[in-house]
Parts: C-alpha cells; sequence; structure tokens
C-alpha cells in the first residue's frame, strides 16, 4: 500500500460561504497501479489530488482526514516538510502545459533544478541526466531543446517536459491531474502511452485526473467516479464498466462519443448544472438530475456500500441494473408522459423548468439497461 | 486583504491586471467549483468609514478656507503680535505663532486657499483640455490618436518639476520673481494635461467599442452626440475620481514650487512658503514648519484615500494605460 | 535583434533631436532675454545692442538653433552669463553627485521594497502584507520635501523633547555633501538622509507595484509545478517568481531613475547638495539661460536614454519578447 487516503475533506472559505470542495472521500492505492478520478468539472477531482498532494494555499482552506504515503502519516507536515515529499517522492504533472512550465527560465534548468536540489547532483551531473529524462520522454534534439525557452516548443512537446521534470527524481506516486485536456487529440494518445511507459518502467504509482470515461478506460487498474465532493462509485475497471451502479457513471458514459454509433448520434448530456457546494441538496447530490430519482434519494444521503463484485462500492439507493433501480426509471418515465401529456395544452413549456421533485429530463432515450462497455 | 490598492504612479506600458488577493487566490483553485455567481458578491461594499473620515477633513478645510475672512477666530495672518515671537500653541495662537509673531493657524488656513484654489483650478485646466484631446483620441484612434499621444509622451520626457519652473518663468513679468496664483495655475494646468489626456484616452477605449455605442452609431448618430451623449457620461465618474488624485498631485508640485521661492510670494502665505520659511528655525521654533506638514500631509493623504476609494469603485484599470 | 536595435537607436536620436529643440524653444522664448540677465534692468540701449551683436541673438531662430546644437555635440555648451565659466565644466561638477544621489537612493529604495513586496505578497492579506500596504499609503501622501523638513528635525537636530525623554538624533548633517575624498565616513552619512528623503516615496510605489505582480505571479500554475517539485519557498519566490514579477516595477525604476537626475530639485536644494538639480534652479532665479538650457537637455536626455535602456532590458528579462523582437 503506498498511498492510502482516509475521510479527506477539503473545504474554501468564500464570501459566499464554505464550499466543500471534497466531501469524505477514502481510497487506498498499490505500488505501480493506477486509479483514474473521473468527474465533470467541479466535482472537486483537482481539488482532491492537490489535497492529497498537501499543494493548496494555507488561508481560508481547511482540510482534515488522513493521507498515508509509504506506511508515513503526511496529513499535518508543513509545507518545509513537505518539500522532501514533493518531487522526490510524489510528483504531478499539470493539465496545461501552456501554463504550467516557467515562461522565463530556459527547460534546462526547470529540470535539474530538482535533481540538484534532491538528489544533490552537481551541475553537470544534473544536466546529464536532464538529457537522459529528455530522451526518455521522446523529445527529439533534447540538447537544442535543453537551451530553449518554453514557448519555444509545442503543446505536447512542453506536456513531455512537464513529464520529465515530474519523472526527473523517480517518484513513487504520479499525480496527472488532466494532462491530456489541453492538447490536440492526435498527441493525447501519445501523452498517455508515454506516462503508461514511464510507469511500468518505474513501478510508479499514478493517480490520473480526467474528466474523460474514456481516457481512463484502457489504463487504469480502478477507477473512482467522483460526483460534488464525492466517491459514488469506485470499481475495478472492467468492473466498473461491466457492471455500472450509478446512475451519474452512466451518463458520463453515455455522454462519450462512440464509434459504435451510427454518425449523427445525439449524444446524452448530463442536464443540469453539478450542485452548489455551498449548500449542497439534501439526500443524494445527484438527485436533482438524476434519471431514477425518487423520494427518498432527496431525503437520504446514500452511503458507499459494496457492491457483490469485490472492491466495487457504489453510493446510490436505486442503482443501475438491479430491480429497484429498473422500477424507479420506469416509473418516472411513466410520470414525465404523463405530465408531458398533461400539459400540452396548456402552453409550450420549457423542458427545464422541472423542479427538484418533478422528474428530470433524461427522458426520451435513458436505456433501463447499462450498455456493456468494453 | 488590500484594502489600499492605489497607483499614484502612471505606468508607461501594460501593468498586469490587479487581482484582489486572498479571494482570487481561493476563487483561481477552486474555480471549478465556484459558481461564478458567488464572485460579484464581494464586491458590494460601503465606501467605508475611513472615505467619509477623508471628506470630513476635506470639507471643513475648504469651508475654513472660504469662509476664513469672516469667521471669527480665524486672526489675520498678516498681524504681527510682539509679545508671541516663535510662541509654540497657546489660548490665543491655536497652533502658535511664527517669528514674526503671527498667528500660524490663520497663515495655514489662507495658505490653504492659495494650495486648494490653484489644485482645483489647475485641474479643471488640465482636466477641460487633457480630457477632450484624450476623449477624441481614445475616440477617433488613427493618426490623430497617434499625433496626440507622441506629443503627450514628449511632454512627459521632461522632468516635471522643471518644466513648472520653466512655464511659471515664461508665463510671468519679466523682472518678477516667482509667479502669481494665474501663472502658477497655469502652468500646473499645462503639466497635468498628459497624464489627465492618457486616462481619459484609457476610459474612453474601455467604452468606445462598447454595444451601446455601435448601436448608436448605426443608428446615426453625429461622433458629436456619440461623444457627449453616450461617452462622456460613462467617462466622467471615473474622472472625477482620478481628479481627487490629481489634485493632490498639484497640491504637492505648487508646495514645491513654493517651498523653492518659485511660486506665489511671500508675504502671501502658501502651504509650501511657510514650511520654507519656518526651516531655519526648526531646531528652536519647530512649529512654525511642522505645523503646516502635518497640515498638508493630512490633506493629501484625505485627497489620496478618497480619490482611490472612488477609482477602485469605478475600476479603471491601469493597465490599459 | 540586430535590426530592431538600430531601429530603437533610431527613435531614440529622433527624440533626443526633438527634447533639444523644445529645450531651445522654452528657453529662447523666455520673456527678458539673457541680455536682461547680464546688463540689468538698467543698460543702455547701445550696451543692449552691443551685446545682442557679440553673443549673435539677432540671427534667425532656427540658425542659432542649429549652432547650438552643433556645439552642444561636441561638447560645448557655452559659457555662463552669470558665472563666467563654460557650462560644460559646471556640468562635471555637478552631474556625478546628482547621478551618486540617484543611484544610491535607487539602491536603498530596491533593496527595501523588493523583499517587502515579495513577503506581502507572499502572505498576501497577512500582517506584515497591512501594515506595509498601510504604511506605503501614508508614504504616499507625503511629499519629499516635507519627509526631508520631518528626517532634517528628528535625525539630525536631535528632535523633541517628550516628557523629559529626547525623540530623535543628531546624528547625520543637516546640509552638504562631504567629498568622497575627504572623509569616506562623512561622505555616506552626509549622503544618507536626501537618499532616503528621495527613496521612502519610491519604496512604497515599488513595493506595491512589486506586490500586485507578484500575487498574480503566484497564481500562476508553473509556480503550482515548481511548488510539486519541492524546491523551496524561498528560491521559489526569489528565481521563479520575481523575474516575472518585475516589469512594471522596472519601467517605473526606469522611468523614476531619469527622473530623479534632474528631479531632485528640492531635495538637492535642501540639502544644498550641489547637484545638476541645484543648479537648474539657481539659474532659473538668475535668468542664466544657457546653462538652464544646457541641465534640462542633459536632464532630459538621462530620462530618454535611461527608458531606452530599459525598453532593451526587457527583452533580457523576457525571452519571450526577445524571439518576437528578433523576427521583426
Amino acid at each position: 500500500m503506498i498511498l492510502e487516503v482516509q475521510d479527506l475533506r477539503t473545504s474554501f472559505d468564500t464570501p459566499a460561504g464554505t464550499v466543500r470542495a471534497v466531501d469524505g472521500v477514502s481510497f487506498a492505492l498499490d505500488a505501480g497501479r493506477t486509479l483514474g478520478v473521473v468527474g465533470e468539472s467541479g466535482s472537486g477531482k483537482t481539488v482532491l489530488s492537490r489535497s492529497i498532494m498537501n499543494l493548496l494555499p494555507r488561508r481560508g482552506v481547511t482540510r482534515s482526514g488522513r493521507v498515508r504515503f509509504q506506511g508515513r502519516d503526511i496529513t499535518d507536515l508543513g509545507p518545509k516538510e513537505m518539500t522532501s515529499v514533493w518531487g522526490a517522492e510524489m510528483a504531478m504533472v499539470f493539465q496545461d502545459p501552456m501554463t504550467s512550465l516557467n515562461p522565463v527560465m530556459r527547460i534546462g534548468p526547470q529540470i535539474t533544478e530538482s535533481l540538484r536540489f534532491h538528489l544533490g547532483l552537481s551541475r553537470p551531473e544534473a544536466e546529464r541526466e536532464a538529457l537522459a529524462l529528455l530522451r526518455s520522454v521522446n523529445i527529439p534534439e533534447p540538447k537544442r531543446r535543453f537551451r530553449e525557452y518554453p514557448h519555444q516548443l509545442s503543446g505536447g512537446m512542453r506536456q513531455r517536459v512537464t513529464i520529465a521534470i515530474a519523472l526527473a527524481c523517480s517518484p513513487s506516486l504520479l499525480l496527472a491531474d488532466e494532462p491530456t485536456t489541453a492538447l490536440d487529440v492526435t498527441v493525447q494518445a501519445q501523452i498517455l502511452n508515454l506516462l503508461a511507459d514511464q510507469q511500468a518502467k518505474r513501478h510508479m504509482a499514478m493517480i490520473l485526473v480526467t474528466h474523460d470515461l474514456g481516457v481512463v478506460a484502457g489504463r487504469a487498474d480502478e477507477i473512482a467516479v467522483m460526483y460534488a465532493g464525492r466517491v459514488v462509485e469506485k470499481a475495478p475497471t472492467e468492473v466498473l464498466f461491466r457492471e455500472m451502479r450509478h446512475p451519474y457513471t452512466e451518463a458520463l458514459l453515455a455522454s462519450i462519443p462512440r464509434l459504435e454509433h451510427r454518425s449523427h448520434t445525439r449524444l446524452q448530456a448530463i442536464p443540469g448544472r453539478p450542485p452548489d457546494l455551498v449548500h449542497p441538496p439534501a439526500g443524494c447530490r445527484f438527485a436533482p438530475r438524476c434519471a431514477s430519482v425518487q423520494q427518498r434519494c432527496l431525503e437520504e444521503d446514500p452511503v458507499l456500500r459494496a457492491a457483490e463484485t469485490t472492491g466495487h462500492h457504489y453510493a446510490c439507493w436505486y442503482p443501475v441494473g438491479t430491480d429497484e433501480g429498473r422500477e424507479a426509471r420506469e416509473r418516472n418515465v411513466a410520470r414525465d408522459t404523463a405530465v408531458h401529456v398533461a400539459r400540452r395544452p396548456a402552453a409550450r413549456r420549457r423542458p427545464r423548468d422541472i423542479g427538484v421533485t418533478g422528474v428530470p429530463v433524461l427522458t426520451d432515450a435513458a436505456p433501463a439497461e447499462p450498455e456493456g462497455g468494453e | 486583504m488590500s484594502e489600499l490598492q492605489s497607483e499614484s504612479v502612471t505606468t508607461r506600458r501594460e501593468a498586469p491586471e490587479t487581482r484582489e488577493t486572498r479571494e482570487e487566490t481561493v476563487a483561481a483553485l477552486s474555480g471549478d467549483v465556484l459558481d461564478a455567481a458567488v464572485i460579484p458578491a464581494i464586491r458590494r461594499r460601503g465606501l467605508g468609514i475611513g472615505f467619509w473620515l477623508a471628506v470630513g477633513w476635506l470639507a471643513v478645510l475648504v469651508g475654513l478656507a472660504v469662509l476664513a475672512p469672516v469667521l471669527p477666530f480665524v486672526q489675520d495672518p498678516a498681524t504681527l503680535d510682539p509679545f508671541a515671537l516663535r510662541e509654540g500653541p497657546t489660548a490665543d495662537h491655536w497652533l502658535g505663532a511664527d517669528d514674526g509673531g503671527r498667528d500660524v493657524f490663520a497663515r495655514i488656513i489662507y495658505g490653504g486657499r492659495v494650495s486648494l484654489f490653484i489644485g482645483v483650478a489647475s485641474v479643471t485646466i488640465g482636466m477641460t483640455i487633457g480630457g477632450f484631446l484624450g476623449l477624441t483620441a481614445g475616440y477617433f484612434r488613427g493618426r490623430y490618436e497617434r499625433v496626440v499621444m507622441s506629443a503627450m509622451d514628449t511632454l512627459l520626457a521632461f522632468p516635471a518639476l522643471v518644466l513648472a519652473l520653466a512655464l511659471v518663468t515664461f508665463l510671468s513679468d519679466p523682472g518678477e520673481q516667482g509667479g502669481s496664483i494665474t501663472t502658477v495655475t497655469l502652468a500646473l494646468g499645462i503639466l497635468a494635461i498628459p497624464a489627465l489626456a492618457r486616462i481619459t484616452r484609457a476610459s474612453t477605449l474601455t467604452f468606445a467599442e462598447r454595444e451601446f455605442v455601435t448601436a448608436a452609431r448605426s443608428l446615426g448618430a453625429s461622433h458629436r452626440r456619440i461623444l457627449t451623449r453616450e461617452i462622456l457620461p460613462n467617462v466622467v465618474p471615473p474622472m472625477l475620481s482620478f481628479s481627487l488624485l490629481a489634485v493632490a498631485v498639484v497640491i504637492v508640485a505648487e508646495g514645491a514650487l513654493s517651498f523653492l521661492g518659485l511660486s506665489v510670494q511671500a508675504p502671501q502665505p502658501t502651504w509650501g512658503n511657510l514650511i520654507a520659511q519656518g526651516r531655519p528655525v526648526l531646531r528652536e521654533a519647530p512649529h512654525i514648519a511642522l505645523m503646516p506638514c502635518a497640515v498638508m500631509f493630512v490633506t493629501l493623504l484625505s485627497l489620496n484615500f478618497a480619490g482611490d476609494t472612488l477609482r477602485r469603485r469605478f475600476d479603471v484599470r491601469e493597465g490599459l494605460l | 535583434m540586430r535590426r530592431y536595435l538600430l531601429q530603437r537607436l533610431a527613435q531614440l536620436v529622433a527624440v533626443l533631436l526633438v527634447v533639444s529643440f523644445l529645450t531651445f524653444l522654452l528657453t529662447n522664448l523666455l520673456p527678458g532675454g539673457p541680455e536682461n540677465a547680464i546688463l540689468g534692468p538698467n543698460a543702455t540701449p547701445e550696451a543692449v545692442a552691443e551685446l545682442r551683436a557679440e553673443l549673435r541673438l539677432d540671427d534667425p531662430l532656427p540658425v542659432r538653433y542649429v549652432r547650438w546644437l552643433g556645439d552642444v555635440v561636441q561638447g560645448d555648451f557655452g559659457e555662463s552669463y552669470t558665472q563666467r565659466v563654460p557650462i560644460s565644466e559646471l556640468l562635471a561638477d555637478r552631474l556625478p553627485r546628482s547621478l551618486e544621489l540617484m543611484v544610491v537612493a535607487q539602491f536603498l529604495a530596491l533593496a527595501v521594497a523588493i523583499p517587502l513586496g515579495i513577503a506581502s505578497a507572499y502572505r498576501a492579506g497577512g500582517w506584515l502584507d497591512r501594515w506595509a500596504n498601510m504604511t506605503a499609503f501614508g508614504l504616499l501622501a507625503l511629499p519629499n520635501f516635507i519627509l526631508a523638513v520631518l528626517l532634517v528635525f528628528f535625525l539630525s537636530l536631535g528632535g523633541v523633547v517628550v516628557f523629559g525623554r529626547q525623540v530623535g538624533v543628531d546624528f547625520f548633517p543637516a546640509t552638504g555633501l562631504v567629498p568622497w575624498s575627504v572623509d569616506a565616513v562623512a561622505h555616506v552619512k552626509s549622503l544618507f538622509l536626501p537618499a532616503l528623503a528621495l527613496a521612502a516615496g519610491q519604496i512604497a510605489v515599488y513595493m506595491r507595484l512589486l506586490r500586485t505582480d507578484m500575487v498574480a505571479t503566484l497564481q500562476e500554475d508553473y509556480i503550482g509545478t515548481a511548488r510539486a517539485k519541492g524546491i523551496p519557498t524561498r528560491r521559489i519566490l526569489f528565481r521563479h517568481a520575481l523575474k516575472p514579477s518585475s516589469f512594471s516595477l522596472l519601467t517605473v525604476a526606469g522611468i523614476n531613475v531619469g527622473a530623479l537626475i534632474g528631479g531632485a530639485v528640492i531635495i538637492e536644494s535642501i540639502f544644498v547638495f550641489g547637484g545638476i538639480g541645484d543648479l537648474i534652479v539657481r539659474s532659473i532665479y538668475t535668468r542664466d539661460y544657457l546653462t538652464i538650457q544646457a541641465g534640462v537637455l542633459v536632464v532630459a536626455a538621462g530620462f530618454v536614454i535611461v527608458n531606452f535602456l530599459v525598453d532593451l532590458l526587457y527583452s533580457v528579462l523576457d525571452p519571450r519578447i526577445r524571439h518576437v523582437r528578433a523576427a521583426v
């Protein structure tokens, strides 16, 4: 067990109130394994990765829970103690390579810096090591790139550099926060493969944060789906795709374009917006947007519970693929149709105009059965 | 939280946007969490007690200065009291008397008449001419803008005080030492033109491309009409807040000139020449110099504070200068 | 890059020409004229005519300008009407003093403002930030001649006795500049008060500029990258964040360096410093036109040249600018 996170909570004080960005997240990660963290923007997945690394501003931020790393409790370490952990033992690749490299420093020093600081290498040693790193992340002409500034490199090239920086001291845990979101589609796969290669080579654990279920599908050993600061479903990858239980996971999957669909098939957008984290709704936080929502969902907060398959957990009262879930969904479809029929003569109402207790909009095509994922 | 975010120096090149500190640090980090609707709520704040204290001080000062000749407790600034030479504060002379036995309080009030008049009048001149140039430059753009703005830049290339000295000398009659209120006002007014033109232009630029201007233009409104009816009303409020800061700058400049004996001449009191006059006897009778220093400082502080509060209210970005 | 440099150099020369012409125009349009200054108001018309002929004042303005400029380019600023010595000698005596004062004041201002600005940006909203911000606001409302009077009062005249206790010292000389060659310690002491009086307002300005830019920089992603690398905070602040945050600071410091060469008029005059600002003011009192002309020209040229250098420094600080310019 290289990383163990227990009931991690992070909140921000804002003038509007306390934003609970991460609200009770627990998981464990073994050396050499990959955890995919998936969620929409606003689900708290970025804050989660920063909370694990303790890379949050001190003012206005409250963090509780435990983070154990390599058997050591690092929750309460101050920035001073963390500097020996950061970069050396856990490293991070950021989302946007356009902004995550210092524009006024040459590439070289940005890599050698941590080598010299953490490993105590001399300047020539560090330079040799940095060139080797640049080669290992497949940067052509490493010698030339070493002397260049970030703006002289393409986006993909820059992300390779940030990966080289993160890998410099051979950390045992790598956090990749949406590492491909800002890149061209053609480059995305290259970068993901590079990360996977390096991970295998270095026997490194990795947390891959993304909004795209497709990105983690073939690359993560385990996936945690986050919604509104919480993990709503967690399972080994193939289990998740085969037996997904949470309506949100289902909706996320339905929003990915798929090759086997005819072109011009409409994608299923998830209606509505993530909830206000200052005043989160009572009961299940996904309820206002859920196709299977029932009265109970609005009153009782579902806890994360184990599914039949080992390692599979979900938090839902009417899970997808079970009888309760199916019935709930059908009840809603029936009532929705009735409502629509009843309202039709009155006026053309906006379809969004449905209250919390009303029926969500995801009506016409929501499949009752989960699509088998591969 | 940064309460006092003033830029008294006009940056020539683009300065990065100011971010309020903590709110935005948190907002930037929790960016994907925070609802955008939360942010505007931060900005609604009152003007604060400091603002009203500053305005109160200025109001009292202006009131005293204007009414000085008819107020019974303000003595005649030229009357010599042989029994009070260099005397510290007493019941007769609230802030003491100078080395001629003249009442320091009265002299500060009468000096304030000069300083405040020159401050307001110069800024009015500068604002009228500079404002017109900046407004038209920001609206018409093109070659006209380039010519106007490079002329302004050339003016700014001269050391301000030296230019002021030269202007005062140029505007005065030959043989006259220093200047009169009129010449000093004119000189400082001319000096204020470039800075005020730049700021007006920056402010105009932010409005010239707005929808309501485009709308007015597409309705066939004349330039004159667009400038006076659409743009001017929007540019005036931020400019007024800037003009408070400008008055402070002019008062300092006048103080400097009269301190050097190049502005309005003694025995007519001004804050600058009161301080200069007290300086030789600083050791023996410090109140003669220090009292006007204190009054001037508090006045400048008030002008800066009030102007700054209003400026942030209207949120004119220096970045556009 | 080279082409850009040449372009900028040509621009510089053009601006200097405009500045010199304006200077010439300004002093030559002044009423009274040099004959008044030299001969006094009661001179006979014949004497005036003779003098005007001698000084070739009756030539048309452009002719006189070109003649004057030609001399200036060769280092000949003419002879002071009142002091009867070559102006270049006056300048050679005065300029080093002013330059030294300016350099020391700038150094003092930056040495205080940079650490303070960084510290208050790092702990934005903390006690240091608030305290520094309030002090800065106060300093900005304190004209330097008032500050100079206060400094002299408290640090060289012994200050004031409050309840039997002396508040203040008489450590620093109130006026004059002791030459370095006479007494090095006394030189530094005599330089300190005027330099501090000049620096104080700039400390406030620089600190707030740097703080504002630094707060923005510290929110940049690459600072996050540097932190995640495990680099110590101090190194992040000085090595990663300072350089990209120093553009406004550099600009304004450049303007100030230029402006201070002759803009320290009041401070030089209060401390009887014998600098170039002092010289200009005295020449204005005595209507010594040629000297005014030379002084203003030197000062304005210094201002323009310093700004030119600052512009070049940008590209040293920011490689992006360097490459854009190289491409032009």
